[in-house]
């Protein structure tokens, strides 16, 4: 056991060793093969070690590396539960996927070995990340995902935008970090430990006093805004688009922003006493949801399109974790993690196809000309519109109904993950009939094509995972909400409604979703709108907000520190020191020329001394 | 008697130096340096082995007396607080030695400046008399003044007597204080002493112990430097020649915050205890300073010496936390800075090498040209930045963490410096490396050699070693600064404060 789980670990780590040492001379497309090998071998180790769990015969398993941080009362230590297993599964599986198609998809990269090393990097920081079993090693992941992730979206570094855009992820990464790490400083001086079991337990059994508690969820919240992209710290995501496709689509969709999902997740028990905290996060996450959702409506680049998406879903999850639905919040996260990989794979299928177009305006038509990508493409589109029996739907369905079933206030927030789910339909119809309808607008001289069997394959895999993946946990059988009890045994789990409520409400939303597809349908049937008034304008850019955060803490910012940095520092302090330096040089000056050389003055001036002091002495009475 | 090591640390770069002028040929003053340096790492690693961890306590004393009236004598001792600090600089030394190659002018004269550089320095880290410690402190100016004076750049004598006088100015303070300190407990002890051990047995007056912090704290709040004594070091690092600058920021500016904690913290115990708000903030101002100037710096130079300002911060911080976390963070940070600095200043030097500039607007793109330097500048910058599994994370956490407890206010702070290191070296490695090559000398820039491949390898192997396994380390430096909180405890009534105080810091969160 202790081995096989660390090798779920170790096997990326290991792939990622030898890329970094000998990718170059693997070349292509042996790097390629070997970092698929060892994430697709996590991912069989994985399930067979989860069979056991799935069975309910196995038990919570931690094995531990070596002596790590005693002064935090922390090891390096993995954690294998239903919650973590489940995580691992989704990593290395959608993970193995995305290698494999990325073989076909950076078919003739310069630096394809460095690629996969990367990505190797990647999988094993996830993985580090949901198997630790302490806050500290889950930071350690936390960082080495923000790394691994920085490196991927700069990854073609000549583009100037593309090294931005992996600085900038960092960077506003880093801002919800602080918040991570001063709830990481809160939770030590409560608990003298940062390891998972004392915290949770004492938060259970009445350790964590209320404003602490709040304090400590709501730094956590700023963390997991930060690595999630809700709102106010969403600003990186969409410029991460700058990465090659296969990166949006593990890094920037499935895996690695649900980060702050998982880790409220787990941490729920802290969450659990402190519920401002958590109505708190539930209003990030369905304000999120909206935003997101209606700037999604105007984009123009495919990736833009799919990258808000991802906002506006990582929003529902947040909106679930923050109303206690944590299985419902990490359904949605597996079943998203599915149909949104695809919908990111297909986008870079038609980009690829389309010789690096990704402007929709200048698509149309390419249903007939990549039939395998149009159809899987489409069961992604339908199971994120909410259509039944698709898989979207029934995560969905279950998030708006626990919603709705907590009553006052939080019906306010079905409403809003409602609205949500119309605008989903809306834009998702709107890139698919931009895409793959209407009359051709290509480039002159493009000559769309089916991406090869590399990328197809991986496609047709997800969306089948799209189509049966909802049935894990639906009404009629809760598969996984049982399956992942046992971890949220210390929390309330607020539930769907059942009986005609959850008919009703799953009527509405699937109406919600039907209006939007036909709105989409009926608006874009024959035509492609201009879309440049004001409002799509200002939707198209984000309501301005990036270009509001540019100005104020980039430019704004960089005055402040050059004013430091050229005036104060320079002229003030360094004024002051080099200013006594000259003051002593210019007395030093005043003085010299007191010293003349010549006897006679020397002398003269020895008398005058002899004098004065003879009179100073006879003044005071004598000698 | 056993074999006396630690004297041997300081004779042996002495010998080295004093045998590089000796052999009047140049060609050999390099091979001569690095192997005199190399076998003083032999010992220093031997030493490694040989201290007992989880002993507070000194180690291989060698003592004798001088003059027994003053009560000055030979007095060594190496503890969990220094040792690693001795490793360090034995390690940097040969590696800054062999970053040296491009001095042409004066050969002998440089090695032998740099060998008696690291035996002043290393008998700073050792000495147990303050008299020899004070000899060894101004001994080790001159061959740094000579350094930065003759083989630095354009402006060197200018960084050279500024570096000089506003050390100096320190140190004349600090040396009234010691004699005064000497004298003052001869009453106490029986007859002036200016050993260390000894002087742990007097108790000063309160007033005694404020004047006396102000004469050492001054000195030591410029060699680190603390905010605002900082300015000389971005003249001193920009003019000084690499070497100089990876010895000046691996080890010379750790001088000053070992000798807060070494000295002002055991022998001033309840001045250090009022003074904490002081120097928090200063700490505080110097993180969030430092970095913030660091932003805008358009000399790769003077940005990464304004970052060291901002780390010596977290080293100061975490010492006066008064918390273990926050001590040994502060220590393991001085390690930590010592290698990521040190390399970040010997790759700045390996690219004035070949381009004689060291302004950022000069490159841009440079990783397309020189894939390998540009992987190992970035490594060393996001050690630098703290990332987990690399060294540069340990000792923040550990600060941050460990100041929390005893310095909420100035922790959450302190936090904030997580994000600016980001910035400022992630935009530099922004503007030198990445887009395309703007300025065509870059075009055919070479990659790295195996002079410089040989320099970067030893230095990441620890980056990593102390990134991902520190305990090592740690359980060196814990008895130490242990006995350090403990000896405050028992002199003041001062307590470390305990984790689980749940209700007393909700009570401050509520409000």
């Amino acid at each position: 056991m202790d081995l096989a789980l660390s090798l779920i670990v170790l096997l990326p780590l290991i792939g990622m060793l030898i890329l970094f040492a000998f990718g170059r001379r693997i070349g292509e497309p042996g790097a390629g093969i070997v970092a698929t090998v060892a994430v697709a071998g996590s991912f069989v180790i994985a399930l067979v070690l989860a069979l056991d769990l799935f069975s309910g015969e196995g038990s919570v398993e931690t094995v531990r590396w070596f002596e790590w941080l005693p002064a935090f009362g922390v090891e390096a230590e993995l954690r294998w539960d239903q919650l973590s297993t489940l995580m691992t599964l989704v990593v290395t599986g959608v993970g193995s996927l995305i290698h494999l198609y990325s073989i076909g998809y950076m078919h003739g990269d310069a630096r394809f070995g460095r690629f996969f090393a990367y990505l190797n990097l990647f999988i094993t920081s996830m993985l580090i990340l949901v198997l630790a079993n302490n806050f500290a090693l889950l930071f350690v992941g936390w960082e080495l995902v923000g790394l691994s992730s920085y490196l991927l979206i700069s990854f073609w570094f000549e583009r100037d935008t593309a090294a931005a855009a992996g600085k900038k992820a960092f960077v506003v990464n880093r801002v919800g970090d602080v918040g991570f790490i001063v709830a990481l400083m809160l939770i030590f001086s409560v608990f003298g430990s940062l390891g998972f079991d004392t915290v949770f337990d004492g938060a259970h059994n009445g350790e964590l006093t209320g404003a602490m508690a709040t304090a400590i969820a709501l730094l956590l919240l700023v963390g997991a805004a930060g690595k999630s992209a809700q709102l106010p710290l969403y600003v990186w995501l969409p410029d991460a688009m700058e990465g090659p496709t296969p990166v949006s689509a593990l890094i920037h969709a499935a895996t690695m922003v649900t980060a702050g999902v998982y880790m409220v997740a787990r941490t729920g028990a802290i969450f659990e006493v402190a519920p401002i905290a958590a109505a708190t996060v539930a209003i990030v996450g369905a304000a999120t949801a909206l935003f997101a959702a209606t700037i999604a409506m105007s984009q123009r680049d495919i990736k833009r399109v799919l990258a808000y998406s991802t906002i506006s879903q990582l929003g529902y999850m947040f909106m679930a974790v923050g109303a206690a639905a944590y299985v419902a919040g990490i359904f949605h996260l597996m079943t998203h993690a599915f149909f949104k990989a695809l919908l990111f794979l297909g986008a870079g299928s038609v980009i690829h196809g389309m010789s690096d177009e990704q402007d929709m305006h200048k698509m149309g038509g390419l249903a007939k000309k990549m039939p395998v990508t149009f159809i899987t493409m489409a069961i992604a589109w339908l199971a994120i519109s909410g259509m039944p029996p698709l898989a979207g739907f029934w995560s969905k369905d279950e998030i708006l109904g626990v919603v709705f079933e907590r009553g006052g206030l939080w019906q306010v927030l079905w409403g809003v993950g409602l609205a949500t789910a119309l605008l989903t339909a809306f834009y998702m119809t709107r890139m698919m009939w931009l895409t793959f309808f209407g009359e051709p607008r290509w480039d002159e001289g493009i000559q769309p094509h089916e991406s090869p069997k590399l990328m197809t394959i991986p496609l047709v895999v997800l969306a089948g995972l799209s189509v049966v993946g909802g049935l894990v946990n639906t009404p009629f059988k809760l598969t996984l909400e049982h399956f992942l009890e046992p971890v949220f045994e210390a929390v309330h789990l607020a539930h769907a409604p059942e009986g005609s409520v959850a008919w009703i409400l799953a009527a509405v939303s699937v109406a919600a979703g039907i209006i939007g597809i036909g709105a989409a349908i009926f608006r874009y049937r024959d035509r492609v709108p201009a879309e440049d008034g004001t409002g799509w304008r200002l939707l198209n850019n984000g309501y301005y907000i990036d270009d509001m955060y540019a100005g104020v803490f980039a430019r704004g910012g960089k005055l402040g520190a050059a004013w430091l940095a050229f005036r104060f520092d320079v002229r003030g302090i360094d004024g002051a020191v080099e200013g006594v330096g000259s003051l002593t040089r210019r007395v030093g000056g005043w003085l010299r020329p007191l010293q003349t050389g010549f006897v006679r003055s020397y002398g003269l001036a020895v008398v005058a001394g002899a004098v004065g002091l003879l009179v100073w002495f006879l003044s005071r009475g004598g000698l | 008697m056993d074999f006396p090591i630690l004297s041997a640390l300081i004779a042996l770069p002495v010998a080295g130096g004093l045998g590089v002028l000796l052999v009047r040929r140049d060609e050999l003053a390099l091979p001569l340096s690095i192997t005199s340096s190399l076998v003083t790492l032999g010992g220093a690693v031997w030493l490694l082995f040989e201290f007992e961890s989880g002993e507070a306590g000194f180690q291989f004393v060698e003592k004798s007396t001088w003059h027994e009236p003053w009560g000055v004598g030979w007095h060594l001792g190496v503890d969990g607080i220094s040792l690693l600090l001795v490793v360090l600089t034995a390690f940097l030394f040969p590696i800054a030695l062999l970053a040296s190659t491009s001095v042409t002018h004066r050969v002998r004269q440089y090695m032998a400046s740099m060998l008696f550089l690291q035996a002043g320095i290393t008998g700073v880290f050792l000495a147990l008399d303050l008299l020899v410690f004070f000899i060894f402190w101004e001994a080790m100016l001159v061959p740094m003044y000579f350094i930065i004076g003759i083989w630095g750049d354009e402006r060197r004598i200018h960084a050279a007597v500024k570096f000089f006088l506003y050390t100096a100015f320190g140190s004349a303070l600090m040396f009234a204080g010691i004699l005064s300190l000497g004298f003052l407990v001869s009453d106490q002890l029986g007859g002036p002493t200016f050993d260390f051990v000894e002087l742990l047995g007097a108790d000063l007056t309160r007033t005694a112990q404020f004047w006396l912090f102000g004469a050492f704290g001054l000195s030591f709040a410029i060699k680190v430097p603390i905010f605002p004594f900082h300015t000389w070091l971005p003249d001193a690092h920009v003019e000084a020649p690499t070497a100089g600058s990876v010895i000046l920021a691996g080890v010379l500016l750790k001088l000053g915050a070992y000798g807060l904690l070494r000295f002002n913290l055991t022998l001033f115990p309840e001045a250090s205890v009022d003074l904490v708000p002081v120097l928090a903030v200063l700490a505080v101002i110097g993180i969030l300073y430092g970095a913030i100037v660091a932003i805008v710096q358009t000399d790769i130079k003077r940005l990464v010496a304004y970052s060291s300002v901002s780390h010596l911060g977290f080293v100061v911080l975490g010492v006066f936390a008064l918390t273990t976390q926050g001590l040994q963070g502060g220590v393991i940070q001085m390690v930590n800075h010592g290698l990521t600095t040190g390399l970040l200043f010997l790759l700045v030097g390996m690219i004035y090498e070949r381009r004689h500039t060291r302004e950022i607007s000069e490159f841009g793109g440079l990783a397309s040209v020189m894939p390998l330097f540009a992987g190992a500048f970035l490594f060393t910058a996001f050690a630098s930045i703290g990332l987990p599994g690399l060294n540069g994370f340990v000792g923040e956490f550990f600060v941050l963490i460990g100041s929390y407890l005893s310095l909420p206010g100035y922790a959450v702070a302190a936090a904030f410096g997580v994000v600016l290191a980001a910035v400022y070296l992630l935009w530099a490695y922004q503007r030198m490396f990445t887009g395309e090559i703007t300025v065509e000398a870059n075009r055919g820039l070479g990659d790295l050699n195996l002079r410089e491949k040989v320099i970067i390898v030893p230095m990441a192997v620890l980056i990593v070693f102390l990134g991902v396994y520190p305990k090592p380390a740690l359980d060196i430096i814990e008895p130490s600064v242990d006995a350090v909180l403990e000896r405050i405890e028992e002199k003041t009534d001062y307590v470390v404060p305990e984790f689980g105080s749940t209700t007393d810091i909700a009570v401050e969160v509520g409000e």
